[in-house]
């Protein structure tokens, strides 16, 4: 089983490193819009 | 759509995790390859995700040519990561399910090569978006990925027009292909539950890249603001 439980451990890896990146990248954005609106 | 996305979410894992079950405790064990063959429910499920995806992006990426509609574009463009996120899903299950079965990692063969051709057409794809700086770089990528469609075809296809190390298809596969119905239910969810997760995705993606175009917008438009100011 330790191949199972390896395969399903990477995708679900990619999959949460993937959201992790998406989460980074719209506090990015949001700080762009507060200082879009700042100026 | 964000009243009803915590509800979808919750649909979402639901059967993500019924899907889990299914695989590890309600499948069978398979007689030749044993447990290791449980990977095929995360693997071929990425992969047909993974082309559901691309044809997605073909058809916003043509939708796009004929309209130049920046929402369209957005879509193309969030189907294309997704597709690139479960087709690395795909390159690294395979591995990792070859080795106890085949005994090697990796091998050149028709499918598993033109996966990776995939997979390096639609990374592309994204960097020439990321990077480049001319203006038109959305019609350029729309172009781009009519060309990577078509390898897509070319990787369902591989395992039936040549000889493999991947074994041949088991899901329409002709005489003597098929599932166990318990593996065929396993299967099934677990795509469901794919699938939902690769919707649930591309809507996160989408409105991210809705607010950047607008962020662009505003940039551009304060920085003409700007210019117009200092020419008076």
């Amino acid at each position: 089983m330790k191949w199972v439980y390896a395969a399903y451990g990477a995708a679900w890896a990619i999959h949460i490193v993937y959201l992790l990146i998406l989460t980074r990248g719209y506090q990015r954005l949001r700080e762009d819009v507060r200082d879009l609106d700042r100026s | 759509m964000r009243s009803f996305f915590p509800i979808f979410a919750l649909i979402t894992l639901a059967l993500l995790s019924y899907g889990l079950y299914q695989a590890l405790v309600a499948a069978p064990r398979e007689a030749t390859m044993g447990d290791a063959q449980r990977i095929f429910y995360y693997h071929v499920p990425s992969a047909w995700t993974a082309f559901l995806c691309f044809f997605a992006n073909l058809v916003a990426s043509i939708w796009y040519l004929a309209t130049r509609n920046p929402k369209v574009d957005a879509i193309a463009l969030s189907t294309a990561e997704v597709g690139v996120v479960f087709t690395t899903v795909v390159l690294v299950t395979g591995p990792i399910w070859a080795k106890p079965i085949w005994g090697i990692w990796w091998t050149w063969d028709a499918r598993l090569t033109s996966t990776l051709v995939l997979w390096l057409i639609y990374v592309s794809y994204l960097l020439l978006r990321r990077y480049s700086t001319a203006g038109q770089n959305p019609v350029l990528a729309s172009v781009l990925a009519i060309f990577g469609a078509a390898d897509v075809v070319f990787v369902y296809m591989a395992i039936r027009w040549f000889r493999t190390q991947h074994p041949q298809p088991v899901i329409g596969g002709g005489e003597g292909s098929g599932l166990d119905p318990r593996m065929w239910n396993a299967l099934l969810v677990n795509w469901l539950g794919f699938l939902a997760l690769a919707g649930l995705v591309i809507y996160l993606r989408y409105r991210l890249e809705r607010l950047r175009q607008q962020v662009e917008e505003a940039h551009a438009m304060k920085a003409i603001a700007g210019t117009t100011r200092s020419t008076r």
